[in-house]
């Protein structure tokens, strides 16, 4: 900790108006003005903060490396510490737990009811948002902005019971009630961010399309939607990753086995082959990886996204 | 959803004649002060009427059958607050709600300061910063129930393994009753770190350099620093990180299913479990609803004491 604030201090002073060579020269400006701001290139490194981050981050890594290594052991080779690497590699791990946990059909549920959720909470979560935040002097619209924000202190387990009776009796026991109920229970924090944002977009920019005929529908499509990207792409992101990994909700609605999610199946699968751990760590290590992997290509932007959101 | 169908039938209505008579002088939108157009009240009204009915209905008719004796299924009838009176003699929810207290207490304490911590650091003047950033962050896509799963063979096998060839006594900490949370807390804040130090990263890029230009021509020490600028600049972002890490924790479920299961015995059954297994599994359908209802209560009522005390802090810095 007091490390990093002599860092700051001193590449206050060091810090030169040209960026160092050692450092990219093709950074995008948001970039590099915080590194001209935080990091006066590489002259003033912290090695010793940049070991302790490194040992930290081992924390993180480990677990991973453990969830694979067991992937591709035999049966056998468990025992020990279990971080040993595999004398012999077992593939058929991933084919047995492909079998076991109907992984094809469990992926093809969790892929569209997230990108169900997603698409459906971004248009119509920026809609309701647009529509508040341009009349908040309303009384309607006003009230309507705290009905949905007091939401957020409403616990999950409260709605569980009578929701799961109210979808049976709907018909909505299904992957279609679910994107409904994720773009639904996401509205009250949705409201709250892009109603903020959509606050610091000039009111000129609507006007102005207004002057050239555009309705109140064409004024959100056309100037307002593209120009809430950013937010789009945050409350996207955090939808995504809450609707792929979700348990309890998937749980306590779905009725149908065949429309089992990921995280669902591993569930049913534990219960089932608890002993028989390797394949175990093959189907989590499978159920993990898409959303990984998604991750690791699109590491910097999902990170910017979630912190854009954040400070808005 | 092109404009061009809805323009016509929706807005020549209320906006025509507004538009007309002011087109000159006065912007529309000021013009249109008086009167909404009604393509608002199309833009929230499907999702009011949805919400209502997929968030109010649950949680009015959830309060209605707190105070009916309902199993779930069959007759029911009316019971008062009897329900709410067993609640404080139920020996396994009154432990429900000290384990879950206590493990929210525990795990948001932890998770702010490492990640505060984590934060600090990667904020700070390292090599690789942006992979590091990329790193912690993982854990958040991953699912929780899995995590925990690989947590739950960690504990039972792996560590035991290599506290004992250290010459240290191993045993899984989840089959002890009386330690099996602190596992629990610790699959936890290995999670929901990642989150947070990039809420904290993102509060730590608000403040300007300048200042600590300023505080260390001043000669401040770094601890002075972070205690006089830091902290009290990320002030409104602690406060956000305190309650909404305390209000999600008090909600733990998936981890604990991978776990413990709220075993050994019931010692880690957190409150959503118990509402879940005594809602759907146990026939006690009212009378988990009416745990439901003292639970919505205990959360507003924590978060309201939280965000009061916290705000008040913030402000006499």
């Amino acid at each position: 900790m007091s490390s990093t604030i002599q860092g700051a201090e001193a590449l206050q002073t060091t810090t030169s108006p040209v960026d160092p060579g050692a450092s990219s020269p093709a950074g995008t400006p948001p970039r590099s003005r915080r590194r001209r701001r935080l990091d006066g290139g590489t002259g003033g490194t912290n090695w010793w903060l940049t070991a302790l981050i490194a040992v930290c981050s081992l924390t993180v890594l480990l677990p991973l490396y453990f969830t694979i290594v067991t992937s591709l052991k035999t049966p056998d080779q468990l025992g020990g510490t279990g971080f040993e690497l595999p004398t012999e590699i077992r593939w058929q791990n991933f084919a047995d737990a492909y079998q076991l946990t109907n992984f094809p059909q469990a992926l093809l549920n969790t892929a569209l009811i997230t990108v169900g959720a997603v698409v459906l909470t971004l248009f119509t979560n920026s809609l309701v948002a647009y529509a508040i935040a341009r009349n908040m002097h309303k009384k309607f619209f006003r009230g309507l902005y705290f009905y949905f924000l007091a939401a957020i202190f409403v616990p999950f387990p409260i709605i569980m019971l009578p929701v799961v009776k109210e979808t049976a009796l709907l018909g909505l026991d299904t992957p279609v009630g679910l994107v409904l109920l994720y773009t639904v229970y996401g509205l009250s924090f949705n409201i709250f961010i892009f109603t903020a944002y959509i606050n610091s977009i000039p009111i000129e920019l609507e006007e102005a399309a207004r002057m050239d005929g555009a309705s109140t529908w064409g004024v959100f499509w056309k100037v307002v939607f593209p120009l809430l990207a950013p937010m789009n792409a945050t409350v996207g992101i955090l939808t995504c990753v809450w609707a792929w990994n979700d348990f309890l909700l998937p749980l306590v609605i779905l009725s149908d086995p065949s429309a089992r999610t990921l995280p669902l199946a591993q569930f049913i699968f534990q219960g089932q082959f608890n002993t028989n751990y390797t394949v175990a760590f093959a189907s989590y290590l499978m159920a993990l990886a898409p959303l990984l992997v998604v991750y690791i290509v699109a590491q910097k932007w999902v990170v910017s996204g979630v912190m854009r959101g954040s400070t808005k | 959803m092109t404009a061009t169908a809805p323009r016509p039938t929706t807005d020549a209505g209320p906006e025509g004649p507004t538009r007309a008579s002011s087109t000159k002088r006065a912007p529309t939108r000021r013009a249109g002060q008086g009167r909404t157009p009604r393509a608002f009240y199309w833009m929230v009204v499907p999702a009011v009427v949805i919400f209502f009915g997929l968030h109010t209905i649950p949680v009015v008719t959830g309060m209605f059958f707190s105070l009916t004796n309902y199993a779930g299924y069959g007759t029911w009838s009316f019971v008062g607050l009897s329900n709410y009176l067993n609640l404080f003699r139920d020996d396994r929810v009154i432990a429900s709600y000290l384990f879950t207290f206590g493990f929210a207490v525990v795990s948001t304490i932890a998770v702010n300061v490492i990640s505060l911590a984590i934060a600090l650091g990667l904020n700070s003047r390292i090599k690789f910063r942006t992979a590091f950033r990329g790193i912690f962050f993982i854990p958040y896509v991953l699912a929780i129930l899995i995590i925990g799963y690989v947590f739950n063979y960690l504990f039972a096998n792996s560590f035991p393994t290599i506290l004992q060839s250290m010459g240290l006594p191993g045993a899984n900490i989840l089959a002890d009753p009386q330690w099996a949370w602190v596992g629990i807390v610790i699959t936890t804040v290995w999670q929901a770190c990642a989150f947070n130090v990039i809420l904290y990263l993102a509060g730590l890029q608000t403040i300007p350099a300048e200042l600590y230009e300023a505080a260390g021509i001043d000669g401040a020490s770094s601890w002075r620093q972070f205690r006089s600028i830091t902290f009290p600049l990320i002030g409104a972002y602690f406060t956000i990180n305190m309650v909404l890490s305390f209000k999600s924790f008090l909600q733990v479920f998936d981890q604990i299913v991978a776990l413990t299961n709220g075993g050994p015995g019931t010692s880690t059954e957190s409150i959503a479990l118990v509402i879940f297994r005594g809602g759907f599994q146990g026939g006690e359908y009212g009378y988990q609803m009416a745990n439901a209802v003292l639970y919505l209560f205990v959360i507003i009522l924590v978060s309201f004491i939280q965000l009061r005390f916290l705000q008040r802090r913030e402000a006499s810095f």
